[in-house]
């Protein structure tokens, strides 16, 4: 946190933007940084100078880390319809209307599952079975001018007691057309970035669109917060939440569908936003939903899908993998956090302990080493902290990002299976109405049969579109999926070697620290004398 | 002007020992003692002979025990080997084997094989010590159980029980924190014990809360060392799933963490050694310095009754050959404790100060090494995985 607040009194003398960026996350510089470093993005316009790694700064090292997201490359995130720890996605099919208690408390409500309501841009794409980098035209046209910068900031405490909520300021600033001015500012609450995500999923998941799942709900992490309590850990909560709500914004803009939704656009631009009517984590809607997606996991298994397609079989198999050994990567490092945070408390308790004892010590040259010692200790304990939040932003964050990733794409596959089942639910229903058809060649009376096999007609006609419909979004669906799983895998790879870079560049600054630190100590140990 | 030959104990080639070899039998360590000398009371001039940790202790109270030795400090007993630590390790290591990987179970065997040797060195050093500072002090090499601990071939068991029911560890009963009252309650005429009763008393609570300080900072290094295993493990399984040029990169990301981790344990074990180990002796050390403290301490109060029982005496007009006899005893041993107190609190304090300079020196410049060392490494891998 101290690493933070040196670099927001470094940058007091910039102007608002700059002061936004001081409180800036690793992770989300990292995040842009993966994107800078794509070879095939083309620079966009202006991009903000001098803006600094936070982390960076800190060690003395500064990169102008450029802020942008260039890289048009959609990130390509999965609709959390499974995740178990989000009982906010709405697009389990139920749309449950149940009103609550307080008017601030409105149950979800999503603008309701609409598949009919198809996405802006959504045309054809090019070769699905390609699954190189390369980008359709309209792609390849936008990363040449895709430039947009988005940042959340500033976070304030509106209200009072269990009614208070944090208000954040998102700053979006771009120079593409879909926007309707160069920069704006808006005020945002944790749930309407909620109700834009649940939009989002019942809008794109069932097109087998990844979309990037919102951070998670914190109950205790809340509470202490509209409590008022300004301790240290709910200063980090609020930190670790900006940062999140931060990633997901930019994940969800790089997704070029994503970027040119309406509810986007008025999600970053509006000054007012309807009350997304919100996420009650314990709510009786919660609770329905919650039901309701046990039943689809159910529904899943009786679902036995004929997989004529082994990419996809191979594919799934490959996700559930990734998820497993993703969460215990995930839980080490989370334990690699905590040490180091106990490592930098202990270092401090010692170095504590031995200015007491140097203090104690009778020998003049040995007490005036072992205070030195004690101030050593000091630093370098400041040193093991300030890892310890770079254990946590660059590496920590971004797994967890990814473990929720994970878990939308395999929601994804999921469904295609309903995809799949629904085709074939209309293909039963067709030939059960041809079959009543038959039938009634023998079954009705002379004078009804003109009128009932006209009815049956109908029907068959009605199936038979629906059979194609049907046939058609299984078909849709699998495309869309190929290339989002392709566009997903190339930026977890990209992400993470950029992160591993960055960590370990993180490991070498404190490394240097301590020879610098020790270095200065030898002599005075020598000079016991 | 410090020596520049600083601790070393076994300045003194009349009588030279040191602990070349120890068993380890479950419970057990047989520690074997080698010893060199030109010494004529030993038998033999070059010989070794096989010691248990309690043989130690018998040695330790029985030097204790002896009025002799009233007025010097007594090198503190080495503590009983502990391999809580490492068998615990091994106890985790069989209830998880089941859920790590090969690769994680035979670093983690490597490593409980590691932390087993750490603290086989340590307690093998803390007995060598001992030893050393027994033979390089003018008094205590000349002791008859010294020299019977050193040359008697048999084994000493049967002697250590029988030294226990003769003494009865009649010292080690008293209640330690009389020590305290009776130091600090006697009115101290001399201005050296004076100093010394002040500065021991406030200066063993510093050692003793910097020494558990530095034990759990030790131990906080090695839980990071244990995380950087588990990452890498972690990190080799995603590799292992993936078949493109990422699991190249993958599976150097996950011998960076190994490297580390190896590096983070030589800091931990380093510092341990050198900080920790020292600060742990002192502690003890300083314990048996103002146990000297208090021997005088009683020592004056004996002789203030001494006196008070003389006058008594005069006063009755009986036993008084007696009392004086008794008065002069006592304050011939006061004397002598003060006089031989003096110059052993004076060298310790010496000793301390050299201690402490070569192992604080020594720390610094393992852990420059080791910070050198990582730098290196990371410098080089970052190096690596940009390129691939």
């Amino acid at each position: 946190m101290s690493c933070m607040r040196r670099f927001c009194h470094e940058t007091q003398s910039h102007d608002s933007l700059h002061s936004c960026m001081c409180r800036r996350s690793v992770a989300l510089l990292l995040l842009k940084m993966s994107e800078e470093r794509d070879p095939a993005a083309l620079s966009g316009s202006a991009q903000t100078e001098g803006e600094e790694d936070l982390f960076v700064s800190a060690m003395e090292s500064p990169e102008a880390a450029r802020l942008s997201a260039e890289d048009i490359s959609p990130s390509s995130n999965g609709p959390r319809d499974d995740d178990p720890d989000d009982p906010d996605d709405l697009f389990a099919e139920a749309t449950e209307e149940v009103s609550l208690d307080s008017p601030e408390r409105q149950p979800i409500l999503s603008d309701g599952p609409s598949p009919a309501i198809t996405p802006v841009t959504i045309s054809p794409r090019v070769d699905v079975f390609d699954r190189s980098p390369d980008l359709d035209e309209d792609e390849e046209e936008n990363r040449d001018t895709f430039d947009i910068q988005i940042s959340v900031s500033d976070p304030e405490k509106v209200g009072d007691g269990m009614n208070a909520y944090m208000v954040y300021k998102v700053m979006t600033k771009t120079s593409l057309s879909i926007f309707s001015r160069d920069e704006v500012c808006v005020k945002r609450r944790f749930s309407d970035f909620l109700g834009l995500h649940s939009k989002l999923a019942s809008k794109y998941m069932h097109m087998g669109y990844i979309v990037p799942p919102a951070p998670e709900k914190s109950i205790v992490g809340m509470t202490k917060v509209k409590v008022g309590k300004e301790d240290l850990s709910s200063v980090e909560f609020v930190e670790k939440r900006r940062s999140a709500l931060e990633r997901y914004l930019l994940r969800t803009v790089k997704h070029p569908a994503l970027l040119k939704d309406p509810d986007v656009l008025q999600f970053l631009e509006s000054s007012e936003l309807p009350r997304a009517v919100s996420t009650q984590a314990l709510s009786g809607a919660g609770i329905l939903r919650m039901v309701n997606k046990a039943a689809d996991a159910v529904n899943k298994m009786t679902i036995k899908m004929n997989e004529s397609d082994a990419w996809f079989e191979e594919k799934q198999q490959q996700f559930e993998n990734l998820d497993v050994q993703l969460r215990k990567l995930h839980a080490s490092v989370e334990s690699l956090v905590c040490h180091r945070k106990e490592l930098s408390v202990n270092t401090a308790s010692f170095a504590k302990s031995a200015a007491m004892l140097g203090n104690s010590e009778d020998h003049t040259a040995l007490s005036r080493a072992l205070s030195q010692l004690a101030e050593v200790e000091e630093k370098i304990d400041q040193l093991h902290q300030d890892q310890s939040y770079a254990d946590f932003y660059l590496i920590s964050e971004l797994l967890g990002d990814y473990v929720r990733l994970i878990t939308a794409v395999k929601g994804v596959f999921d469904q295609r299976m309903k995809a799949w089942a629904k085709w074939q639910d209309a293909q039963v229903m067709l030939q059960r109405k041809r079959e009543a058809e038959a039938k009634l060649q023998y079954a009705s009376k002379p004078d009804k049969l003109q009128q009932a096999t006209d009815e049956i007609r109908e029907e068959i006609e009605e199936w038979e579109g629906k059979v194609q419909q049907g046939e058609r979004d299984f078909e849709q669906i699998s495309k869309n999926i190929r290339r989002e799983v392709g566009r997903f895998e190339k930026d977890r790879v990209k992400d993470f070697r950029v992160v591993i870079i960055k960590y370990l560049e993180s490991l070498v600054h404190t490394q240097q620290q301590l020879i610098k630190y020790w270095e200065a100590f030898l002599p005075e140990a020598k000079a016991i004398a | 002007m410090v020596r520049s030959v600083s601790v070393d104990l076994n300045n003194d080639a009349s009588l030279v020992i040191d602990i070349p070899d120890a068993l380890c039998e479950r419970d057990k360590v047989k520690f074997t003692i080698h010893i060199k000398t030109t010494l004529s009371s030993f038998q033999k001039s070059e010989f070794s002979v096989p010691r248990q940790h309690e043989d130690f202790i018998w040695l330790h109270d029985t030097i204790v025990e002896t009025e002799e030795y009233a007025g010097l400090i007594i090198p503190p007993a080495p503590p009983k080997p502990d391999f809580e630590g490492p068998r615990e390790k091994m106890h985790k290591l069989g209830e998880g084997e089941s859920s790590m990987t090969k690769e994680e179970y035979a670093k983690m065997k490597q490593e409980l094989e590691a932390e087993y040797l750490a603290v086989f060195k340590k307690t093998v050093q803390v007995h060598e010590v001992f030893l050393q500072r027994l033979s390089s002090h003018p008094m205590f090499r000349k002791d008859r159980n010294f020299q019977i601990f050193l040359e008697y071939d048999q084994d000493l068991t049967v002697r250590r029980k029988n030294a226990k029911e003769m003494f009865g560890g009649f010292f080690k009963n008293m209640v330690k924190s009389a020590d305290e009252v009776l130091i600090s309650g006697v009115k101290e005429v001399d201005e050296f014990f004076e100093q010394e009763k002040i500065f021991l008393l406030d200066y063993s609570s510093k050692i003793k809360d910097a020494t558990a300080k530095a034990e759990k900072m030790t131990r906080s290094h090695k839980n990071v060392a244990d995380d950087y295993n588990h990452i890498s493990g972690a990190m080799n399984s995603i590799a292992a799933d993936n078949n493109t040029a990422f699991k190249k990169h993958l599976e150097k990301c996950a011998e960076v963490f190994e490297k580390l981790r190896k590096l983070e344990d030589r800091v931990a074990s380093d510092q341990e050694l050198k900080l920790t180990e020292l600060l742990r002796y002192y502690t003890r050390d300083i314990q048996a310095a103002k146990d000297l403290l208090y021997r005088r301490a009683r020592a004056l109060a004996d002789y203030e009754n001494s006196n008070k029982t003389l006058d008594k005496a005069r006063l009755k007009g009986k036993d008084i050959a007696q009392a004086e006899e008794n008065q002069k005893q006592c304050l011939r041993k006061f004397d002598k404790l003060s006089e031989s107190g003096k110059k052993e609190l004076t060298s310790f304090k010496a000793r301390r100060v050299v201690a402490f300079r070569k192992n604080l020196i020594e720390m610094t410049e393992l852990e420059i090494k080791h910070a050198k060392n990582s730098m290196s490494l990371l410098q080089g891998s970052i190096e690596i995985l940009n390129s691939n």
